[in-house]
């Protein structure tokens, strides 16, 4: 079912993936600016739509400085990691009928494993800038990302006992006549939670945490370097957002309009929210992240899976 | 859990709220009278320099901003050779606007005085004079002051006797 040009839609995936995460930059603050009774960045072009632009001037613009106690082959090798994982992720993305890089028959796996592998960009960054603050930033990251990861993959199962596919596009196809939000409302909220937590999006960017560790695994990069993890998490947070859309919202699927706007659309919603989450919640303590995720958050991913599993059971009976 | 939800719910609707934003520079804010801004040098209703030259500001001053010489002309009347002040340490905070005799030194309702060189922060007589009186119109120290000047002996100011010939038997 892919398109007659791979080419295309590799690099119309690459290109809109791209510019979503930057225009994430200007929308991320004009919401925060909405959501605190201010205006964001509207002096740039139109409605400071040009923000984007300038913040790029200025980040390229910045000195690009590497210090000289830090371990400098995985210190540059870390912030292309995670822009490189989370863009392997869209390869396997069903955006609309025909427009998927890589129709792959375990596409959701491979996106699990993919956003798993982009934690070494964050432990290495850790590790590499040879920093107290940073050391303490990569570690909490491979721990929440280790207890966050196990009702991640938990979460999602009862998706694909619906549809009886690991495949994205079978997925979205099982969704024709009732959206899985429906019946998988908890593990909807289970991978929300999940989803937030693996981006490092607030209330859960304890790896960076300004108030207490300054920012965290990056506090030692700068230029671009710095620049790669923040079009990275915008990444993260674009694929989660078109994540929860294919596998609970019925992807495409939807009356009337086309149906990559139809995608467009739910994702641009989650990744709304996603924003909303950042402005309305304060940080947890660490203690309180670990203990939520194996403590409630796991058992509620088990019991999902488990009455999921068996209503799946009695109903093929 | 639900005050959670309570809480995005609440942040949600502040999207709809009124912006506390002023959009500067389209919407001026409102600046009172008494609005301690850009400092000036006014002049009296004869159109004079109404500073006297006294120093009290540059005393008053906390941070040192105000630098002066005082100087006089033929007929005696005293006036700054030189007035400097330099606006990157000013505080704005208008003592030398109270300790002022002759109402010469003012603060302004303006604060637009961005400059792209610290240099030109530094202001000089001719950048702080203005032409009128600012806001004591009427008042002019050398016709209240029993002082004489050119063009005034002594006891030809307002409010003021002739002095009394000592010499003179008359009451």
């Amino acid at each position: 079912m892919t398109s007659p040009y791979p080419i295309l839609t590799i690099l119309g995936v690459l290109i809109v993936a791209l510019s979503v995460a930057a225009g994430l930059i200007w929308l991320e603050r004009r919401l925060l600016a909405g959501f605190q009774d201010r205006y964001g960045p509207n002096r740039v072009g139109p409605f400071g739509l040009l923000q984007v632009l300038a913040d790029m001037i200025k980040i390229f613009m910045k000195e690009d400085w590497i210090p000289p106690f830090a371990d400098r082959t995985v210190f540059v090798l870390a912030p292309a990691i995670i822009v490189v994982t989370v863009l392997m992720s869209f390869a396997v993305l069903p955006i609309a009928p025909g427009v998927i890089v890589s129709d792959l028959n375990i596409g959701l796996l491979f996106v699990l494993g993919m956003s798993s592998l982009g934690v070494y960009s964050v432990v290495l960054a850790g590790w590499a800038s040879d920093n107290k603050y940073s050391l303490l930033g990569g570690l909490r990251a491979s721990a929440q990302m280790l207890s966050y990861e196990v009702f991640m993959g938990l979460s999602l199962m009862g998706v694909v006992l619906l549809s009886g596919s690991f495949n994205l596009v079978r997925i979205v196809e099982a969704q024709r006549t009732l959206w899985f939000i429906v019946p998988q409302f908890l593990g909807f909220l289970l991978f929300l939670i999940a989803g937030v937590a693996e981006t490092r999006r607030l209330p859960f960017d304890l790896p960076e945490a300004e108030s207490e560790l300054i920012a965290g695994y990056h506090s030692e990069y700068s230029g671009m370097k710095f620049g790669m993890f923040f079009v990275g998490e915008y990444l993260g947070v674009t694929l989660i957002s078109a994540l929860i859309t294919i596998l609970f919202f019925g992807g495409w699927l939807g009356p009337v309009l086309p149906p990559l706007l139809w995608f467009l659309a739910k994702m641009f919603f989650f990744i709304c929210f996603f924003i909303l989450l950042r402005a309305a919640l304060p940080r947890p303590r660490f203690d309180q992240l670990m203990a939520w995720g194996w403590k409630v958050m796991l058992p509620l991913a088990l019991a999902n899976l488990l009455i999921t599993g068996a209503v799946a059971l009695a109903w093929s009976k | 859990m639900l005050s959670v939800i309570e809480t995005i719910w609440r942040v949600f609707l502040h999207l709809f709220r009124k912006r506390v934003t002023v959009q500067y520079p389209e919407q001026k804010p409102y600046l009172p009278p008494r609005w301690r801004g850009r400092i000036i040098l006014s002049r009296d209703p004869d159109g004079g320099e109404r500073c006297v030259g006294c120093y009290l500001c540059a005393v008053a001053c906390p941070v040192d901003c105000i630098a002066l010489q005082a100087t006089e002309d033929q007929t005696g009347r005293r006036y700054p050779d030189f007035f400097r002040i330099n606006f990157s340490r000013c505080i704005f905070c208008g003592y030398c606007e109270e300790a002022c005799p002759t109402y010469a030194i003012q603060l302004t309702p303006d604060f637009e005085m961005g400059e792209y060189h610290r240099q030109n922060l530094v202001y000089e007589k001719e950048d702080l004079l203005i032409d009128g009186p600012g806001k004591y119109p009427g008042y002019n120290f050398w016709r209240v002051a029993g002082v004489k000047i050119g063009g005034k002996e002594k006891g030809e100011g307002q409010h003021e006797a002739r002095p009394v010939d000592l010499r003179s038997l008359l009451p």
